[in-house]
């Protein structure tokens, strides 16, 4: 569980004391989270209570009202929908923003990672669900991030590609080993993915799990439930 | 897994196809012998039109017969003007399209980047609009003349507002979710502009196009036909003077065959320059 990058503590993400409201209405308070490099976070909370808010800061998308980011320059994310642009093939896409040469090379190299090194040409409209998912995630990656940002990227996808994306995704982030926080509703992901899982709730991180694979899965998934405020009949009972 | 692997191997052993009673397929006439059928009325007309006047049914001076009409095309292509004639009008067209298309394109950028520009230029834009670009023709020649520039300013006039309305409307509707993609990519704001907001914006501007391509050739019609010396209108007011019936209709068929390989052209550039587009995919790539 415990990685080299782990072990150096080199943070990828610092927040201090983080405020950010949509006019009177607080939504994030006080919140502080750090993430190393090479380390695995996901995000759980109820719907509303401030993920995509805290993601969007730490992408430096929105402005904060109050407290410190200390983050890479420019972090990598992949959102909900692939965001592929459809008037450009795919290494066009992957290499959006890309500074340099040899930017089909680079392209490519990043789509064969993710299994499309043959559709280099091919438009974004010919692609799956999952497959676009994939090419987002290569464009991703192709920079080298330090820190990867994820919003229920796998939310649209039907079961069975979800699965075989979070191996995916997990032999990705071994690889280049960039800081990754994923936001998801789904609590298996969670504990499939992740080093270490947060409950957000009331503007700030409200619980942490860090054992993960430590306790059976049944039991840490009964308490995160229950972190997020469902009861499972069978505890009740 | 292995319960995963045996449940996809049972979903792919579905029965063959032939267990089924095969779906009869309704009556269709097919591509071709739609577009047949829509053929026969046209030339149905042309054939009636033909007989009626070979049979004298109608004076030549109200309606040529369209053999005379092709006659008198092919005297006038050898040995006429036509052709100069034709070239005259072209060129003015072209003129006037460059001038109204590059100021109604910058204009309609500016406006679509800039708040500040829309402030500043929309609404005098919305108001010069609402006049019927015809209707300025009196002003128009007094300004000009009856030369060629009161011609190119016309067709310029009417460009300028198809393809200015189409530009800003493309850049406004830019998918925010693609802009947002491009400043976490990193886009500079020119990159930003050449990579996403114009290929965003292209569909809407090349429809700004096709619309302009038919006013142009509405105003130059116009314009031609107020002391020209030369082009296609002049032809047509020539030929009136003289009661020359075939050539005046020989004038509007000309118009309108240019006005359909404008429209064939616009339409080629849509399907090269948008194929990433479903609506006009032509075929894979
Ligand atoms: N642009 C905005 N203006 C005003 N309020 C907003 C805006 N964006 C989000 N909010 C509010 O901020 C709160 C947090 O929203 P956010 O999108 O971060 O939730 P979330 O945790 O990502 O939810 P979900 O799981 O449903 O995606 C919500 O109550 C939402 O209504
Ligand atoms: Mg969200």
């Amino acid at each position: 569980m415990t990685n080299g990058a782990l072990r150096d503590r080199t943070p990828s993400v610092v927040v201090t004391d983080l405020r950010r409201a949509y006019g009177t209405k607080v939504v994030l308070e006080q919140l502080n989270l750090r993430i190393e490099r090479g380390e695995f976070v996901v995000l759980l909370g109820e719907s509303g209570c401030g993920k995509t808010t805290l993601l969007r800061a730490l992408a430096g998308l929105d402005a904060i009202d109050g407290g410190r980011i200390e983050a890479p320059k420019r972090p990598a994310v992949v959102f909900q929908e692939h965001r592929l642009l459809p008037w450009d093939s795919l290494w066009r896409n992957v290499s959006l923003g890309m500074q340099g040469s040899d930017l089909r090379e680079r392209a490519a190299a990043a789509l064969t990672e993710v299994g499309l090194g043959d559709r280099l040409d091919d438009w974004p409209r010919n692609l799956s669900g999952g497959q676009a998912q994939r090419v987002a995630l290569a464009r991703a990656l192709v920079q080298e991030p330090q820190l990867l940002l994820l919003d229920e990227p796998f939310a649209a996808l039907d079961a069975l590609t979800r699965i075989r994306m979070h191996t995916l995704v997990k032999e990705l982030v071994a690889r280049h080993q960039p800081g990754v926080l994923l936001v998801t509703h789904d609590v298996d992901e969670a504990i499939v993915l992740a080093d270490r899982i947060l409950v957000m709730r009331d503007g700030v991180i409200a619980f942490e799990h860090r054992e993960i694979g430590q306790a059976p899965a049944a039991e840490t998934r009964a308490r995160l439930l229950a972190e997020l405020g469902v009861v499972l009949d069978r505890r009740a009972a | 897994m292995s319960t995963f692997e045996q449940i996809l191997a049972s979903a792919s052993s579905v029965p063959p196809r032939e267990q089924f009673a095969p779906r009869r397929q309704p009556f269709t006439l097919g591509r071709r012998g739609l577009l047949a059928i829509s053929w026969l009325a046209p030339i149905a007309l042309i054939v009636a039109w033909e007989t009626s006047a070979q049979f004298g049914w109608v004076s030549p001076q109200v309606l040529p017969a369209p053999s005379k009409v092709v006659r008198t095309a092919y005297r006038l292509a050898t040995s006429g003007t036509l052709l100069t004639d034709l070239g005259v009008s072209l060129l003015r067209a072209a003129t006037g399209f460059a001038i109204g298309g590059s100021i109604a394109f910058t204009l309609g950028v500016l406006v679509g980047f800039s708040r500040l520009a829309e402030a500043l230029i929309d609404r005098s834009i919305q108001m010069i609009r609402a006049i019927p670009f015809l209707a300025l023709l009196p002003l128009v020649i007094v300004w000009f003349g009856v030369g060629e520039g009161e011609k190119i300013f016309l067709v310029s006039l009417g460009v300028t507002f198809p393809i200015y309305i189409n530009t800003t409307l493309g850049i406004r509707q830019v998918d925010p979710k693609l802009l947002e993609l491009g400043r976490v990519q990193g886009l500079s704001r020119i990159q930003l502009i050449r990579r996403i907001i114009l290929p965003g914006a292209l569909p809407s501007i090349l429809t700004g196009v096709r619309y302009s391509l038919a006013t142009a050739w509405l105003a130059l019609v116009v314009a031609e036909t107020i002391g020209a010396q030369s082009g296609i209108g002049f032809l047509a007011m020539d030929a009136r003077e003289f009661l020359r019936t075939d050539v005046v209709v020989l004038t509007i068929v000309i118009y309108a065959l240019i006005g359909v390989v404008a429209d064939a052209i616009a339409r080629l550039l849509e399907r090269r320059l948008l194929a990433w587009h479903p609506n006009y995919a032509s075929t894979a790539r």
